[in-house]
């Protein structure tokens, strides 16, 4: 092994002083839930009494979350990868436009996408009571992150010599586009999933105004015990949400792994 | 030419790889395709071409002719202006997609799946016809082994050469048996060595397997060693199609004399037997009359010996030593300098004067050359 200079553990201790400025206010958070009495400290001992509250107040909110951002991914694979593949294979300028206009919903405040929902649709009455009111304004979130991150990589594989390969071999369009160009695309579909699940879980702005208190998710439940409860509930709730969060990520990750021991056709 | 019609028929969808599907090349004939572009770009006038069952021709062209655009259309990845027409043996195949052609395509980036291994990737055409896998495995093992790539069967793309790769593509392009296999430039991105070794295993191949081939290249010399037959293309239009002979020995027009091998040129007139140029005068019986340039070979002059009256007086530009023989450059007339091969041995240094003498056999003149 090479001998390590001066500059590798100059590195190193920045990196893990930068980590540790971030990841400390999260473990204290946490401990926060865990704590009898935050005022006086971790001497007033450990329970899981706050998380019990969280868990009997907010189940709801932690169940319609995960419910939001499975349904959202849902909709952004079915909406935004085939909405990738038609930009990636488009050669006009118009294409090009979308791509960019793609940022937009980013760039535009939740809040105001949120109010332009609610004119638009606040009048639907059982529309608007309902969870797919916020998934609509989740699902206008989150697309332009899957469209464009499968994207990338579509304009990074040939994709139109790989499908006229495929095509010349006899493949029909439907075989093409789930044997050559998704398994291609794989990474990009993983990252822009991970990126709509993490982006709907966390989404306050456009969800606060979107939501009826039949209809509260994580953040917006997580808002109010900050303001209304205990310090100790509001952090025994990001303890839960970090609990749920997690497995679900690397589910995520897990479901698109690179299938290694691929089934090898052998004679 | 009944019986092929129905057997070719050209749903291209064989559902079964029995022994006796075995390669059966079709004639390909374009009639009257053009190709205009969306964007207004015309790629290709016009052209009628044909190809008989079995050939081997080559698209010879500078960048840009259309060579590319004219195999995509045989291929059925472009469709050509109204009025033109693709056909596989006297059928009419221009309204079928590429999946239904049955053709082979061989690309210069090779277009390997990334997603799939070596044995995937020329498994995926009979995969997709739904052929069943003992079948199936038995063909993907004869393409290995007709393509030496056995020992790769289970690797991943990215762990491939580039010489590698391009024989992935051949199996898996040949996999499926093609009526017809198209290659558009698919030694370019390899290195000059591993060109010419690919070059001559492919030429084997195609002619062991008697499959009609269609192969695009800018390379004259693949072109001449590969074909058959040579397409000369120059601004979207066929310049000359002939045998590699004909086209190198009996240029139609300036363009192919040109872009095929070395010609020299010079001016003059014809005149009692004689070519008469500035620079000397060429004894020439046959000389047409009324023609004011001709045109010839390196091969067809030399330096005159001691003693010997040369034709053409001259004066050395530049000396290239190649190894077995040195290639001079000699300003004679005033035209652009006349090609000389000499022999190795000499030595020449600029401003060195030669004397030329020139084979009448060699010489050509060009009905455009007036
Ligand atoms: N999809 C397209 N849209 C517009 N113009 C095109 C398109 N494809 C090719 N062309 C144009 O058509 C002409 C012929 O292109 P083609 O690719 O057939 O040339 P080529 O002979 O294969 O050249 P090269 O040796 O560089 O590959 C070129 O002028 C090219 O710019
Ligand atoms: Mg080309």
């Amino acid at each position: 092994m090479r001998k390590r200079g001066g500059l590798f553990w100059f590195q190193l201790g920045f990196t893990l002083l930068i980590v540790s400025f971030l990841i400390v206010p999260v473990i204290l958070s946490m401990l926060a839930g865990l704590t009898v009495n935050y005022q006086s400290g971790l001497e007033s001992g450990l329970t899981f009494r706050w998380v019990a509250a969280v868990w009997e107040g907010y189940r709801q909110t932690i169940f319609l979350s995960i419910g939001l951002a499975l349904a959202s991914l849902a909709a952004t694979l079915v909406l935004g990868v085939p909405a990738a593949y038609v930009l990636a294979r488009a050669r006009g300028g118009w294409a090009r436009a979308i791509e960019e206009l793609l940022v937009m919903p980013v760039a535009v405040p939740g809040l105001a996408t949120a109010l332009a929902l609610i004119v638009a649709y606040g009048t639907w009455g059982g529309f608007r009571t309902s969870w797919t009111f916020i998934l609509v304004g989740h699902v206008l979130f989150t697309l332009p992150f899957m469209v464009r991150s499968v994207l990338a990589v579509m304009h990074a594989i040939d994709l139109k010599t790989l499908e006229e390969g495929a095509a010349s071999l006899g493949a029909s369009f439907g075989q093409r586009f789930f044997q050559v160009i998704l398994p291609n695309c794989r990474s990009g579909i993983l990252a822009g999933a991970l990126m709509v699940v993490t982006l709907s879980m966390g989404e306050f702005n456009m969800t606060w105004l979107l939501h009826t208190p039949l209809t509260k998710t994580l953040p917006v439940g997580l808002a109010d015990a900050y303001a209304s409860l205990r310090l100790e509930i509001g952090s025994a709730y990001t303890l839960v949400f970090f609990v749920m969060i997690v497995p679900l990520l690397v589910a995520i990750q897990w479901a698109a792994r690179e299938p290694r021991a691929r089934r090898t056709e052998r004679a | 030419m009944g019986g092929a019609r129905t057997q070719g028929a050209p749903d291209g969808t064989r559902m079964s790889g029995s022994d006796s599907d075995a390669l059966r090349p079709v004639s390909v004939r374009l009639e009257r395709c053009g190709k205009t572009f969306a964007d207004g770009t015309k790629a290709l006038e016009p052209l009628d071409l044909e190809i008989a069952a079995g050939e081997t021709a080559v698209f010879l062209g500078p960048s840009g002719c259309g060579k590319t655009t004219t195999l995509r259309l045989i291929a059925g990845l472009e469709m050509p202006d109204p009025g033109g027409r693709v056909l596989f043996d006297g059928v009419d195949v221009t309204a079928l997609p590429v999946e239904k052609r049955n053709v082979g395509l061989v690309f210069q980036s090779y277009a390997l799946f990334p997603n799939m291994d070596v044995r995937g990737n020329v498994a995926y055409g009979l995969r997709v016809r739904g052929m069943a896998k003992p079948e199936r495995e038995k063909r993907v093992d004869e393409m290995l082994a007709m393509m030496r790539i056995e020992a790769l069967a289970h690797r991943r793309i990215d762990q491939l050469s580039g010489g590698q790769r391009q024989r992935v593509a051949l199996a898996r392009a040949l996999a499926v048996r093609p009526r017809a296999l198209l290659l558009d430039e698919p030694l370019t991105a390899l290195d000059a060595k591993l060109r010419d070794a690919l070059r001559v295993e492919i030429d084997a191949l195609l002619r062991r397997l008697g499959i009609t081939a269609i192969y695009v290249t800018h390379d004259q010399a693949e072109a001449m060693a590969l074909g058959d037959r040579i397409v000369v293309m120059e601004h979207g239009r066929v310049a000359q199609a002939g045998t590699p002979r004909e086209i190198y020995q009996a240029p139609a027009t300036r363009f192919v004399a040109e872009f095929i091998g070395t010609m020299n040129r010079l001016a003059g007139r014809a005149e009692a037997g004689r070519f008469v140029t500035a620079a000397g005068a060429i004894p020439w019986p046959e000389a047409p009359a009324g023609a004011r340039e001709i045109l010839f070979r390196p091969e067809a002059v030399r330096l005159s010996a001691d003693g010997e009256t040369p034709h053409l007086a001259g004066a050395v530009i530049s000396a290239f030593f190649m190894g077995d023989h040195t290639r001079l450059f000699v300003a004679a007339g005033e035209g652009a300098p006349l090609v000389v091969e000499a022999a190795a041995r000499r030595h020449f240094a600029r401003g060195d004067r030669v004397g030329l003498v020139v084979d009448p056999a060699g010489l050509l003149t060009l009905k455009d050359s007036a």
